[in-house]
């Protein structure tokens, strides 16, 4: 029961992680926040063709927020734009691995939201 | 001394297990706990006595006006005021609303409204937006690093233009006690109206408002033992009759013609619509509660409390305490960060112990960004706290230190 929020895998992602910091050289740029908590993650992504070549993410927030966006930034290099439109909130959650309650949901999203919006605005740019 | 054992065995949520730990719940500034007499009044007044009131001349309703009445006399008591001067709204909120509205209605452009900057948003944002719409001017008696509020500014900021002063009495983010007689005196002398949001402070404190001289009064029945659904606003008999209604319709009226209404007497006049009964009648017994413990003693044992919990949490290496540093400034309200740690984030792994404790902006987003946090922890103790539960908080405080390093 205890930590099931807070899993080992969680905890790392939160203390160190993956893909954080800013790219010189960009092709999206995106930054969310939530409203309720003052969290916000900014994703950057350097694309080869159609597909991310380089990602990094900054911001700040809480471990569920940073480990999402750790995981994020992880899971979807070198796919294909056209697949990262179709992510959904099920495969965010699946990669979290853990239990979270309707009030956390936002946390674990919000880099998901700044991903997709990100590609959104590119693909309205271009 | 309180008999803290006593007390909470009447209230039957502190026997639920969260997590299969006892609830240690420490978010009283947020809302409190109801004791069963509170519960029992509400289902009573379902079973026995439920009916429209002011209206039917009937055993019921003349019994639910009755008590609905005597609930309105309770709460005058308790604040030595008159009983027609307690109007029961919603919440703070509305009752600071209702005044944004109607106090503001003669006011020309270029007069001002001063507030704090440790307002809660139902003290900052009604007025802040009828200040655009009027274009009102807006002005803020600052703090201190310690988080008291400058008071020698009221001085300077206040003009013949200073129409309203709305000043909370206690910050709920941390735990501040502002010197409320003084700044009345202030804003009287410069024939200004003054306005206090009691919603911290009423529930931890004897309140006096003759000896306070404030205007108006405003604050909540659900953090002080009392139901949600009903808030308070105490206004002077005076002002309250020469105010316009702020709602209208049934209730609120004494003759209706086509073309005119004479309105009810106060505090009918701004009790528009079938009223909240069964919780205001819940609300008395609240404050039946609390009169008969004390409020002499619950402050006490707050000071106690607060003390303990001050002295334990500050053990804690890497803590960061807010809020001034001498006893007296403060309440019960103990705000702190913990490394970098997210407030969410501690919220929510002492919530795996059972601990409930509020984290974020606490309805202060200009406060946060005054003090340079994103959020902060807040503790906050009721008649029900007691050191145990501030052992229980210290020790997970140190388990998630430990998780997070």
């Amino acid at each position: 029961m205890l930590n099931s929020l807070y899993k080992e895998q969680i905890l790392d992602h939160y203390k160190n992680p993956r893909n954080f910091g800013r790219l010189e050289n960009f092709d999206i740029k995106n930054r969310e926040v939530n409203t309720l908590c003052g969290d916000e993650i900014e994703i950057q992504i350097k694309l080869n063709l159609n597909s991310v070549k380089e990602i990094k993410f900054n911001g700040r927030g809480c471990a569920i927020s940073l480990a999402s966006a750790s995981m994020l930034t992880e899971f979807i290099k070198d796919k294909n734009l056209e697949d990262l439109k179709n992510l959904k909130k099920g495969d965010i959650l699946n990669l979290l691995n853990i239990e979270i309650s309707a009030v956390r949901l936002k946390c674990a999203l919000l880099s998901l939201d700044a991903l997709k919006n990100g590609i959104l605005n590119y693909e309205i740019k271009k | 001394m309180l008999d803290v054992n006593k007390i909470k065995k009447d209230f039957p949520i502190l026997n639920r297990k969260i997590n299969g730990n006892r609830l240690v719940y420490l978010d009283n500034s947020a809302t409190t706990q109801k004791p069963i007499q509170v519960i029992n009044a509400i289902k009573e007044y379902y079973e026995n006595y439920n009916a429209n009131v002011h209206r039917g001349i009937y055993k019921l309703s003349e019994e639910a006006t009755y008590k609905y009445e005597e609930a309105h006399k309770k709460v005058a008591d308790f604040i030595n005021a008159d009983h027609n001067e307690i109007i029961f709204t919603k919440n703070t909120t509305e009752s600071l609303n209702l005044l944004a509205y109607s106090l503001t209605s003669n006011l020309k452009e270029g007069d001002e409204i001063i507030l704090t900057q440790m307002e809660h948003h139902s003290n900052l944002v009604p007025w802040q937006q009828i200040a655009k719409q009027k274009n009102l001017k807006l002005k803020f008696i600052e703090i201190d690093n310690e988080g008291k509020l400058k008071l020698d500014q009221l001085n300077d900021l206040i003009t013949k233009k200073t129409k309203i002063v709305s000043v909370t009495a206690m910050s709920n983010v941390l735990g501040t006690i502002n010197n409320i007689e003084k700044i009345g005196k202030i804003v009287h002398d410069n024939d200004a109206l003054f306005i206090v949001d009691g919603a911290q402070s009423v529930p931890h404190s004897i309140t006096d408002v003759k000896k306070i001289d404030c205007d108006f009064l405003c604050f909540s029945s659900h953090k002080m033992l009392g139901p949600t659904g009903i808030g308070i606003l105490f206004g002077k008999k005076n002002l309250l009759e020469s105010m316009k209604p702020f709602l209208y319709g049934g209730d609120m009226i004494k003759e209706v013609k086509f073309s005119d209404t004479e309105f009810n007497e106060i505090p009918w006049k701004f009790e528009a619509g079938t009223p909240n009964a069964c919780d205001g009648v819940a609300l008395g017994t609240a404050v039946d509660y609390l009169n008969e413990i004390g409020m002499q003693e619950i402050m006490k044992h707050e000071k106690e409390l607060s003390k303990y919990a001050l002295e334990k949490l500050s053990q804690i290496k890497s803590i960061k305490i807010y809020g001034p540093k001498s006893l007296e400034d403060r309440n019960t309200v103990i705000p702190f960060s913990l490394n970098n740690i997210h407030s969410h984030d501690i919220s929510a792994m002492l919530d795996q112990y059972g601990i409930a404790i509020r984290g974020g902006h606490m309805c202060a987003m200009p406060l946060m960004s005054l003090l340079g946090v994103n959020g902060l922890s807040r503790a906050s103790f009721y008649i029900y706290n007691d050191k145990e539960d501030v052992d229980i908080l210290v020790e997970s405080l140190k388990k998630v230190k430990g998780m997070f390093n």
